[in-house]
């Protein structure tokens, strides 16, 4: 992987967005697959209120790009029941924050339609969003709720965290026979890096470990890998030596390949930009508990957002977020 | 009452969906005759069926919410004269009509009730969740409104395929407070989509009557609002809601975007098998039993020489027989075994189990 983070994408060099790797996936997706059509608020003429389907009205027409209302709980079921009629839609919601306007679609119906109708209906939708904070936009458009999400059977939460996932992570979701989340990090969308080409697809199932390490395991996802890998970087110039675990999906858990890190490194930290009171951390921590406890030499750490709503801010944002410095700190503490 | 009866022709008698064989020989071999016939076989079987619910649910052999649909047998069975086998059907908690009209055998909907394998949704359902995919029949939805969104999408798919398919939909007055209405009402306008919106008008959701839940209680002239074709019809009268649908149906499918259809009706029962009914003024339920559709149908045939008492009492005969077959069968069909209980949550585990 050879993605760095940088402010911009230069438009002359050989790098790509993360942006540009999702709407590469998503031309790839409607190009090759009739039954697919992505909709959402403002997906088509705007552009995507991200920029990540920009173009693609022009290349695939109206029918198959399709603008919809501020209608929330209405296009996520249309998506429900297009994909119970055999269709691949994509719908985007432009912030997890609005997607609790149609969580009662999401869960009452796509997540357990299967199972009520004793597997006679699969609902093979793909939702995309937004989550996250760090962009000073405050707390109605900041929140990190996929833990919420990936508390839920029938399910699958993804949240990819770099640009090689960002471009394959549609065609797996697309894949599945059951109902999809995509959590795309506000604060990746920018993200640069070089695409590898040898890379055809992703196996978004297993977790990634993004550095290895002997000292301590670091367990993070989607915006926070960057973070947990900067701390590594930082706490390798003090001889400590971090793996960094990607989760890629937050529902079902890849069990196997964190704790199987942490029985290499006895040691462990959890980082969520989730608030620690329920999260999806509490899960990981606990998981890590049950099936390695004997093997751990220190209390798994958290760093988790601080139990805030997110403020606008600059100063009060970066201290109610999980940051490399805080990744650190939690790190020295279990190896120390 | 909106409107008076509909009548039927000779041309509307044909159904393209297979017919039992009719055991007794009717006074009138006529095809309006015959069909008028099997407008009340329906009717009667749904309201013996549930009926024989009510029986099931007071030995508790069955649980759970029931909803009856026990007054409103006329929606179910008059639109569903008008919908054809590729057409799409979503449906509320209050489906037994819904289900047995669009062709569910009893068995399988007294099998869900019981809870057995045999099930329409393998006992995972229950009477508020009742699915039939390969009828094209979606739901058993639980969540006031939830379902509409579904049909704006399978409509949308149709659309999409150019299938010159119609998905209707069923929901009722309390439905039409929530925004899921009137969200999927204006997607489905603003897309054309092929969607037939009944809107089962029984003047109450739950305990609240219409005008306490409702500031402007005409819901056609709200639905109408929306840029589509909207019309009231006396849901009591089977012949007026096969009329008025298969017009409705005739016109969507011809390109004309949504339409809908406010039934006027009425439950005879309570809410559910909980409620203690406390809410309805007394004497309301003995003034809209003089419509009731079933002996209102009946009394119509016999009227007019289509029906006498020998005829009658072979319907029934059939009916209680279908009934009591429906379930004997559930009695014996087996549970769905403990080992079986995380099956159908994703498909990724079906496919790892088979
Ligand atoms: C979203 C939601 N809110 C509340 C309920 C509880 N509830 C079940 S049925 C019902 C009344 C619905 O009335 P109506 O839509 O008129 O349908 P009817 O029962 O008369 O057929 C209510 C409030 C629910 N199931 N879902």
């Amino acid at each position: 992987m050879s993605t760095r983070t940088r402010p911009r994408a230069h438009p002359d060099d050989d790098t790509t967005t993360y942006r540009e790797a999702l709407r590469e996936g998503l031309r790839e997706a409607l190009a090759s697959d009739d039954r697919v059509f992505l909709m959402g608020e403002d997906v088509g003429r705007y552009g995507g209120c991200f920029g990540v389907s920009l173009g693609l009205l022009e290349e695939f027409g109206p029918d198959r790009v399709r603008d919809t209302p501020l209608s929330e709980s209405a296009f996520v079921g249309a998506g429900i029941g297009a994909a119970l009629a055999g269709m691949r839609p994509v719908v985007e919601i432009m912030t997890v924050n609005f997607s609790l306007l149609a969580l009662d679609q999401i869960l009452n119906n796509a997540a357990t339609l299967r199972h009520m109708s004793g597997g006679q209906l699969g609902v093979p939708l793909v939702i995309r969003m937004t989550t996250g904070a760090g962009r000073q936009l405050a707390a109605q458009h900041s929140h990190s709720l996929e833990g919420w999400y990936a508390h839920i059977p029938g399910l699958r939460v993804l949240a990819p965290a770099t640009i090689d996932d960002a471009r394959h992570v549609l065609s797996a979701a697309l894949d599945d026979p059951d109902p999809v989340l995509l959590f795309e990090h506000g604060s990746l969308y920018n993200a640069a890096g070089t695409l590898d080409p040898a890379v055809q697809q992703v196996d978004l199932d297993r977790a990634a470990v993004r550095r290895e390490g002997t000292d301590v395991t670091v367990v993070a996802y989607g915006g926070c890998v960057s973070k947990a890998l900067e701390a590594a970087e930082e706490l390798a110039g003090e001889g400590i030596s971090a793996e960094v675990v990607d989760l890629r999906t937050l529902r079902p858990l890849d069990d196997a390949t964190f704790v199987g890190s942490v029985r290499r490194t006895h040691r462990a930290v959890v980082v969520d930009e989730g608030w620690r009171s329920g999260s999806l951390s509490a899960e990981i921590e606990s998981r890590i508990c049950e099936q390695a406890f004997f093997e751990l030499d220190a209390p798994v750490e958290r760093v988790c957002s601080a139990e805030v709503p997110i403020p606008y801010a600059r100063r009060l944002e970066e201290a109610a977020l999980p940051q490399p410095a805080g990744i650190a700190a939690a790190a020295r503490r279990v190896v120390s | 009452m909106a409107t008076a009866h509909g009548g039927t022709s000779a041309g509307t008698s044909q159904t393209k969906r297979p017919r039992r064989a009719h055991g007794p020989a009717t006074p009138s071999r006529t095809p309006a005759a015959a069909h008028d016939l099997d407008l009340l076989r329906r009717m009667l079987l749904i309201r013996r069926f549930e009926e024989r619910c009510v029986e099931l649910y007071s030995a508790a052999t069955i649980r759970g919410f029931v909803h009856l649909y026990i007054g409103e047998e006329a929606v179910a069975v008059g639109v569903h004269q008008a919908l054809d086998e590729a057409d799409a059907v979503v449906s509320t908690y209050r489906e037994h009509g819904h289900a047995l009209a669009r062709g569910i055998p009893p068995e399988a909907v007294m099998a869900e009730m019981y809870g057995r394998t045999t099930g329409c949704s393998h006992g995972r359902g229950g009477s508020m969740h009742l699915f039939d995919a390969d009828r094209r029949f979606y739901g058993g939805n639980a969540i006031v409104g939830g379902g509409l969104p579904l049909a704006a999408g399978l409509a949308l798919a149709d659309r999409l395929r150019g299938e010159p398919r119609v998905t209707c939909c069923f929901f009722g007055d309390g439905a039409f407070a929530e925004g899921e209405f009137h969200e999927t009402a204006n997607l489905a306008a603003l897309w054309g989509l092929p969607v037939l919106f009944v809107c089962e008008n029984n003047l109450y959701a739950m305990g609240t009557a219409l005008a306490r839940e409702h500031a402007q209680t005409d819901l056609a002239m709200r639905a109408a609002s929306y840029g589509m074709a909207a019309w009231a019809v006396d849901g009591m009268d089977v012949h007026a809601v096969e009329k008025a649908t298969r017009g409705a149906v005739e016109s969507v499918r011809a390109g004309n975007g949504p339409h809908f259809l406010e039934m006027r009706t009425y439950r005879f029962r309570a809410h559910s098998m909980y409620d203690p009914d406390r809410y309805r003024p007394k004497g309301e339920i003995e003034e809209w039993k003089r419509h009731d559709p079933v002996t209102g149908l009946a009394d119509g045939m016999r009227a007019a020489g289509l029906l006498d008492a020998a005829a009658l009492e072979d319907l029934e005969h059939q009916v209680a027989e279908e009934i009591d077959h429906a379930v004997r069968a559930a009695e014996r069909a087996p549970e769905e075994p403990a080992e079986d209980l995380l099956l159908h949550v994703t498909g990724r585990h079906e496919e790892a189990r088979a």
